[in-house]
């Protein structure tokens, strides 16, 4: 099962590397990770994607809660959080399927942000779910380049971390 | 006033209490060296590798329960603590390493002797800090050492360039530390003892498991008044040797893969397991699937990542061991007549255990003719001190030290259980006598591992540590020949050593002692003299040459699967 972790963690060189050595150590996925200082900038805050059961998502938690970088894990795994992730693709965009791309691009609401002749470069923003269904429609015109930025997540609410 | 970051250094680890460091001197940590010479504190003992500092340096912390600490020169030096660190992290001992760094402007630029140390010891470390300034050098060595002796102990590296400890900068000690993203559980939850409690009570089949963990929380007097009040069994791991006194009645000896017969039948038929202050290893279970199936488990640790890592656990209490059971014992007091009820009913399950006990205990065939390694450890329980320090390398003459030599004291036994690190024995063994110079200090060793880090023997003689080395003999990696005896169709691939070493006349050219023995006769004559002799000993025995180590459960078996005569 595939799980969203938000880690708070002390904005200092080696963090990243601590965490990130830690899932490769283990043997834990990482599906996606992103991480940037948040209001309190002595603060960074990672999200990780990842995969396992629950025995390894605890085990997960309780390595990284270890760690004295980390202020604090969070755990988005029952719907208790927005997602988001952005992608900035590269398809073929030629003749006819320029008009399809462009409706595509439309009903996803997203936007090209270069175009050439030959290609439009679209940034699209959603939860990842919504950007794997747009790459799925897109991938048959012609899928040049795609970079994604990895989910980041957010609690609803009350729920998150007050930072 | 102002100081170099170098004196500032020294001035921090006198503010936490050092007297004692294990360092080898080198280009980056020179300036430390020409400090240390102005400070009469701290006394420095200089190894002949920086493996057996950093080896003596966790001997010194196993022994003591202070923080033990190494010093290394960047590079080689560094990367020469590795393993040190590593047999450390895996065992929670609390150590300080400081190694030296090429100056902050060349960092990155494959410089002479730079290496990532930060970054090659990260996974086998519990905290690294790289120092960028001199003034920050007080706090970083304050939470380094509050990091590396609470919670669950683990060794905390601090590089430390060059330029650093020559910029000067004001020594100012801070009041307190607070590190934000660490604050680890110590106090017990009330109502989770006294659910526990309840379990102890209503068990009829109970074993208590210590691991390591009740040691290095110094709860071994704790452990032993619990398991007294409620006549529970107690069973130990290789780490938790010495925890409980194994002339006890109740002492069911080291279980596991070469545990007592009677230890893994207790766990394999117990109906409440209270582990203290262990975590389950491979060596511990055997097959998981098969584990004590018919037991609850209470688990109590410091380390909450410890609890269901590899069993399920009925009821966790993280939190010092110490406090624990301290806890535990008070609520046990209230509860005098359901104690006097459960005595009854466990009846039958100490005449089980006695049973086992006698069915198998742990034994060999002694020889008259030829030296039978566990013959050579029951003299030397019988002729040593009793609270003698025992050092062990790793392999067969470890088990034999853990089956045949009877542990009555916390802090005895000085052995890499964890990493399982050959060459650990005589240097830890010489950072413990460093530390009681007065106490007698042994270390038992095989001839493979002894030639791991032998060069500390000039150490031992340059210092005056009078450690009293034994060689079981047996020319052979004997735990790998052993495992390719049973099976490997003894195909003995690269496990005999073939040139037969006279270790006497190597200690000899150190300027120690050397004595030998060859039949059983002698065996007690050379412990003897080994021991009278003021001064390090080598004292070598030529042992059977293919004894096994036994009982034994195989790789992968259950628990009561037990190998007993092969």
């Amino acid at each position: 099962m595939q799980h969203t972790i938000s880690v708070v963690v002390e904005n200092e060189f080696g963090v990243l590397a601590r965490v990130a050595g830690l899932f490769s150590g283990r043997g834990f996925n990482i599906d996606s990770l992103s991480v940037a200082p948040i209001t309190d900038e002595s603060l960074s805050r990672i999200t990780i994607v990842t995969r396992g059961d629950d025995a390894v998502l605890e085990q997960i938690t309780k390595q990284l809660n270890k760690l004295v970088d980390v202020i604090k894990v969070l755990d988005f795994t029952d719907g208790s959080a927005i997602e988001r992730e952005m992608a900035l693709i590269k398809v073929t965009a030629e003749d006819e399927s320029r008009a399809e791309v462009l409706r595509i691009v439309d009903i996803f609401r997203a936007k090209i942000v270069d175009v050439t002749p030959k290609s439009y470069t679209i940034e699209a923003t959603g939860a990842p779910a919504k950007i794997n269904a747009i790459l799925d429609l897109l991938r048959p015109l012609g899928l040049k380049e795609l970079v994604r930025t990895g989910a980041v997540a957010i609690g609803r609410g009350a729920k998150g971390w007050k930072g | 006033m102002k100081m170099n970051g170098a004196r500032i250094l020294l001035e921090s680890l006198k503010r936490e209490g050092v007297d004692l460091v294990f360092g080898y001197p080198g280009g980056t940590v020179i300036n430390i060296y020409d400090e240390l010479m102005n400070v009469r504190e701290i006394r420095h003992i200089l190894p002949r590798h920086e493996q057996g500092g950093t080896h003596a340096a966790d001997g010194y912390a196993r022994a003591t329960g202070k923080v033990g600490v190494a010093i290394a020169t960047s590079g080689p030096g560094a990367t020469n603590t590795i393993t040190g660190i590593a047999t450390a992290y895996m065992d929670s001992i609390p150590m300080v390493i400081i190694t030296g760094q090429v100056p902050t402007p060349l960092i990155g630029n494959d410089a002479f002797q730079e290496v990532d140390i930060i970054g090659i010891t990260r996974p086998i470390t519990k905290h690294s800090f790289l120092i960028r300034h001199a003034k920050d050098i007080p706090t970083i060595v304050r939470k380094a050492f509050h990091i590396a002796r609470t919670g669950r102990p683990g060794p905390v590296l601090i590089d430390f360039p060059k330029d650093v400890q020559i910029s000067q900068a004001e020594f100012k000690w801070p009041e307190a530390i607070d590190i934000r993203g660490y604050k680890p559980t110590t106090e017990g939850h009330q109502r989770q003892v006294e659910k526990a409690a309840e379990m102890l009570l209503t068990a009829r089949r109970p074993v208590i498991y210590v691991g390591g963990g009740v040691i290095l929380a110094n709860a071994a007097d704790e452990l032993t008044q619990l398991a007294r009040t409620l006549q529970f069994p107690v069973t130990t791991t290789l780490m938790g040797l010495g925890s409980f006194p194994e002339n006890d009645p109740l002492a069911l000896k080291m279980l596991g893969m070469h545990g007592a017969y009677a230890a893994n039948m207790a766990m394999t038929h117990s109906d409440l397991i209270i582990a203290v202050g262990a975590r389950f290893d491979d060596r511990v279970t055997g097959k998981i699937a098969t584990f004590a199936p018919h037991a609850k488990i209470i688990h109590i640790d410091v380390d909450p990542a410890s609890i269901r890592k590899n069993v399920r656990v009925d009821l966790p209490i993280v939190g010092d061991t110490r406090d624990v059971l301290a806890k535990m014992l008070e609520v046990l007091k209230t509860k005098a007549d359901k104690l006097a009820a459960q005595q009854q009913a466990m009846e039958p399950w100490h005449e089980d255990i006695a049973g086992w006990k006698e069915k198998h205990p742990i034994s060999y065939k002694h020889s008259t003719t030829i030296i039978k390694p566990q013959y050579v450890i029951q003299k030397l329980r019988e002729l040593s001190e009793d609270d003698a320090i025992m050092a062990t390398d790793v392999g067969q003459h470890q088990m034999w030290v853990a089956q045949f030599f009877e542990f009555h004291q916390a802090r005895t036994l000085l052995t890499s259980g964890g990493l399982g690190t050959m060459g650990f024995g005589l240097p830890a063994a010489m950072g413990a006598q460093a530390a009681f110079p007065k106490r007698q200090v042994i270390c038992v060793c095989g001839d493979g591992g002894v030639q791991m880090n032998m060069q500390e023997l000039a150490t031992m003689v340059q210092q005056r540590l009078p450690v009293k080395i034994v060689v079981l003999n047996n020319n052979f990696l004997g735990m790998v020949r052993q495992w390719q005896e049973l099976f490997f169709d003894k195909r003995y691939s690269q496990t005999c050593l073939e040139l037969p070493m006279d270790f006497a006349k190597i200690a000899e050219a150190y300027g120690a002692k050397g004595l030998k023995a060859d039949k059983p006769s002698e065996v007690e004559q050379v412990i003897r003299e080994g021991f009278a002799h003021d001064g390090p000993v080598i004292m070598e025995f030529k042992i059977a040459r293919e004894e096994k180590v036994l009982p034994m459960v195989p790789a992968g078996a259950s628990l009561n699967e037990m190998v007993l005569n092969a």
